[in-house]
């Protein structure tokens, strides 16, 4: 980390460009662009935490180690995230195969779920089908 | 904290080097000390990763679920308090790099005065915070019994509160982080007043920013997620 | 306290050491020397142990009939949830790291101490503190959730103090992550002159695996407690199935964590083994790189398969499918390490102390446990088995039968290092023998029960299962007097004990080379490495005499 001289210039343009990001990201948000909306919002977040990590927090002048263990964190979060959307993604499928849905999808399953109580009742609250062998 | 016993370390930790007062009995040197807790700091921040990981998991398939729905819900968060607080948050993040930078430089009088900067930031954010979460309340928008359903589409009035829930957990979580942050940053000027750091020796300061620029990574996530997302429709 | 090291005492030994540096109570509660901390632990999670072990002796006395006789229907429901919440997160994960692991490492890589003392006392502290809201919950009435908190049970229908016991779970999975943030930060930076990473004995290398799944899981379930806790406490709604949340979900981010936790429990136990096979054998580990490889191995792909605790949950059976391949590739790297155990045997000088009486016990009862776990990994197997005996089997196989096994068989080894002396062997050996004798008299009957369909969690049974319960609960009265006999000759020798000497075992590896108990700093000066771990070629005379040493 001592081996690069510290110097404003960085620190000056890092910020700059992140609150020109968060205005571009607040802009963006005002158009209906269908689905890019949401790319382009998770594309501009990833890329201020990208600048915060790689310039405020040094890891840009980091040892190998620390840039592994970053690497490391986000390996394991995409794990997390990834291993079980598989699941989620592939349900739709699962119970055709099935023939029997384990949920109703989506919204559905809001419009049923409308008009019942507020407060916790006292029988069983999961719409879950049976299982089915 | 003392330990059994003040043995002389001079039989463990060898006598060659004069010895920095800040270095601790179980290290040979100020290098390792410093390699050391920087790798912990950086392990710890991943299990801080982790940690939010499974509230953004759980956000993620929920939104993947009720597109339509989690939009609505967002439509009534303050979208410029949000964009204020993101604001306040990057100046922060600006001043904490900043109050590194003059430990790094040897500029000690400008250390406490940018640590006081990004303390008053970080106040200045939980405030709006808290602005915002009196909004919800006098709403009804806190789930719960309280939780006024009318105010959304019949169909999206029961997710809608499990997209404040979320709010509520994720946000909140975050400023629990800012809290603690700020009392780690009230410590660092206790001990830049008393002289403790200066270039050869600014570890807390370094350890305490990674762990600021840390929470406010998150809230660059947190605010197009929860805000922004379905912006457009409004 | 200074004067207590400043003039010699009494003590026998002029040598100053960690145990007689300081005697007030003072000196043990604000120590930061890893050696003292690991004696806290041992302490505190044998107190778990035992309470677990009340509650397990409380459910095979309720099983000896088939009726409800000696507990209620919901009482036994408690006893079980207490009996696995103190058993899996007050013994079972801290048991080997925090107490062997905590002592050990620092010793075995040559560092004066842990690279954060003052964090390892802390987590002991959290793991006191966590271990007193979950003692606290049972006094005042216990939980009936299970150990695993499943919603929505856990957020609105159970009844009792599952606040309490989620919050003692949360406290002590801190105390977790910070001890496998300190090994991890130890491992990198503070080993010996000389010790490189393909010179780490293997104890090591499956503490640096095991620290890696407390760092990357344990915040994950930390962060599913807190939801539950505000679903519960707060009536926020984040798997209430009536906003349109899912309890499935619980059930992945609780997973991801605990069935790793598995790993938590078993890598150490696999590090301890190697450590006894190697010097019980007098030979190196067969394939040493590889059982390092094997140990990283298995805590990577032990990510990779939570979902089949979940096959009948509602998951997709695409994602159960992929679970299930999964599950199945890690049965690779576990075999390989139980070959590479019975090679290092085969030519070896093995000797029956007690120590290696344990490990080999290990390696038999972990191989059935592992092995009824690709069983159960099947994805219609499991169908069948799924919730029954053959499950509570499996995995007090792997978790009793490996975990605790390796525990003992560790305590054994290093306890002349640990107190400076030696236990009465005689009956060590005899509490190894009942120990492996209960255990399996106690468990095998379960795999053959569940087989048959008899359910888990439940206080009554069908009359016809009741053979095999009676033999069941006669195995767990053997097993329960094979645990207290350490309890009682351990205490003996630690005052009447033979003095050990620095190495009794004549074993290699640099916590032998310090003296018994060693200093507090650990070395008086710090070694210098110049051979890989398990160096015990020049301690071969059989083979050599043989003249077969060139058959390694």
């Amino acid at each position: 980390m001592s081996e690069h001289e510290p110097s404003l210039k960085p620190y000056i343009l890092v910020f700059l460009a992140l609150m020109v990001l968060t205005a571009a990201t607040v802009l963006v948000a005002k158009f209906d662009l269908g689905a890019a909306n949401d790319v382009a919002a998770l594309m501009i977040a990833a890329t201020k935490a990208t600048l915060v990590v790689l310039f405020f927090m040094h890891v840009k002048y980091g040892t190998r180690m620390t840039k592994l263990t970053v690497l490391g964190s986000l390996l394991w979060l995409g794990l997390l995230i990834g291993v079980t959307t598989m699941d989620y993604a592939s349900r739709r499928l699962s119970d055709e195969v099935r023939g029997a849905p384990y949920e109703a999808p989506g919204l559905e399953l809001a419009g049923q779920l409308g008009d019942s109580a507020q407060a916790p009742v006292a029988s069983a609250p999961a719409p879950d089908a049976p299982h089915d062998r | 904290m003392s330990n059994p016993a003040p043995i002389p370390a001079s039989a463990a930790a060898g006598a060659h080097h004069a010895s920095h007062p800040a270095l601790q009995h179980q290290f040979d040197s100020l290098a390792q000390q410093k390699e050391s807790s920087s790798l912990g700091m950086w392990v710890f921040l991943v299990t801080e990763v982790m940690f939010f990981g499974g509230l953004f998991l759980t956000y993620v398939l929920y939104r993947l679920r009720f597109p339509g729905v989690f939009a609505e819900a967002s439509h009534h968060l303050n979208v410029p308090m949000g964009a204020l607080n993101t604001a306040v948050l990057i100046c922060s993040s600006l001043t904490m790099a900043l109050a590194i930078f003059a430990a790094q430089t040897n500029r000690k009088k400008a250390i406490v005065p940018w640590l006081l900067a990004t303390i008053g930031l970080g106040a200045t954010f939980l405030v709006v915070k808290a602005f915002e979460y009196k909004e919800k309340f006098t709403h009804h928008l806190v789930p719960g019994p309280h939780f006024d359903l009318s105010q959304f589409s019949p169909d999206h009035a029961r997710p809608a509160e499990m997209f404040f829930s979320l709010y509520f957990v994720m946000t909140g979580i975050h400023a629990l982080h800012m809290i603690i942050g700020i009392g780690l940053l009230s410590w660092l000027v206790v001990q830049a007043r008393k002289g403790r750091f200066d270039s050869s020796y600014y570890n807390p300061l370094e350890m305490s920013g990674l762990y600021w620029h840390f929470v406010d990574i998150v809230w660059i996530f947190l605010f197009p997620l929860l805000y922004l997302l379905g912006y457009h429709a409004r | 306290m200074s004067h207590a090291v400043s003039h010699d005492l009494n003590a026998p030994s002029a040598k100053l050491n960690y145990l007689n540096a300081g005697y007030g109570l003072r000196s043990w509660l604000l120590t930061r020397d890893h050696k003292r901390i690991a004696l806290l632990y041992l302490i505190s999670v044998t107190v778990f142990f035992f309470i677990g072990g009340i509650m397990a002796m409380l459910m095979r006395l309720e099983l000896l009939t088939p009726e409800g006789d000696l507990l209620q229907a919901d009482t036994y429901n408690r006893v079980f949830s207490m009996h696995g919440i103190s058993m899996v997160f007050f013994f079972l994960i801290p048991a080997i790291p925090a107490v062997l692991g905590n002592f050990l490492v620092p010793l075995m890589i040559g560092a004066k101490d842990l690279a954060f003392p003052r964090i390892n006392l802390l987590s002991w502290y959290l793991y006191v503190f966590g271990g007193a809201f979950t003692l606290w919950a049972m006094i005042n009435g216990g939980v009936d959730t299970g150990w695993t908190f499943y919603t929505p049970l856990s957020t609105h229908y159970a009844q009792g103090q599952v606040m309490m016991a989620a919050l003692g779970v949360f406290i002590s999975g801190f105390s977790s992550i910070l001890t496998g943030l300190n090994f991890i930060v130890t491992i990198h930076r503070m080993r010996a002159p000389g010790m490189t990473w393909v010179r780490l004995p293997l104890f090591i290398w499956s503490h640096y695996a095991t620290s890696l799944i407390m760092v990357l899981g344990t915040p994950v379930v930390a962060v599913t407690i807190l939801m539950v806790a505000a679903e519960r406490a707060l009536h926020l709604g984040l798997f209430d199935p009536r906003l349109g949340g899912d309890p499935v979900l619980f059930q992945h981010l609780f997973w991801f964590y605990s069935h790793p936790a598995v790993y938590i429990m078993v890598l150490p136990a696999m590090g301890v083994v190697s450590e006894l096979i190697a010097a019980f054998s007098r030979k190196p580990i067969f394939g040493y790189k590889v059982m390092a490889i094997a140990v990283l191995a298995i805590a990577v792909l032990g990510f990779l398969v939570w979902g089949h605790h979940m096959f009948v949950s509602g998951q997709s059976i695409y994602a159960s499918t992929v679970f299930s391949l999964l599950t199945m590739l890690v049965a690779i790297p576990s075999a390989v390490k139980v070959f590479n155990w019975t090679a290092t045997l085969y030519e070896g000088s093995v000797s029956w102390e007690t120590p290696m009486l344990y490990a080999l016990g290990f390696i038999g009862l972990f191989t059935i446990g592992g092995l009824t776990g690709v069983m159960i990994g099947t994805l219609g197997i499991d169908i069948h088995l799924h919730d029954t005996y053959f499950i509570v089997a499996h995995f007090h196989y792997v978790m009793v039968g490996g975990t605790i096994m390796a525990y003992l068989g560790g305590l054994h080894y290093w306890w002349p290092k640990i107190t400076g002396r030696l236990y009465r062997a005689f009956w060590a050996k005899i509490s190894a023998m009942l120990v492996f004798v209960g255990f399996n008299l106690t468990f095998f009957p379960q795999f053959i029960l569940g087989y048959m369909g008899m359910p888990r969690r439940y206080w009554s049974y069908a009359p016809e299962f009741q053979v095999l319960n009676v033999l069941s609960t006669a195995g767990a009265s053997i097993l329960g007097i094979g645990y207290l006999l350490p309890a009682i000759y351990f205490t003996w020798s630690m005052r009447y004990g033979e003095k050990a000497g620095d190495n009794p075992w004549g074993a290699v590896g640099l916590e032998w080379q310090t003296s018994s108990p060693p200093p507090t700093f650990n070395f008086d000066e710090i070694p210098v490495v110049t051979h890989d771990a398990y160096d015990y070629h020049d301690q071969r005379p059989t083979n050599a005499a043989k003249g077969e040493s060139a058959l390694v």
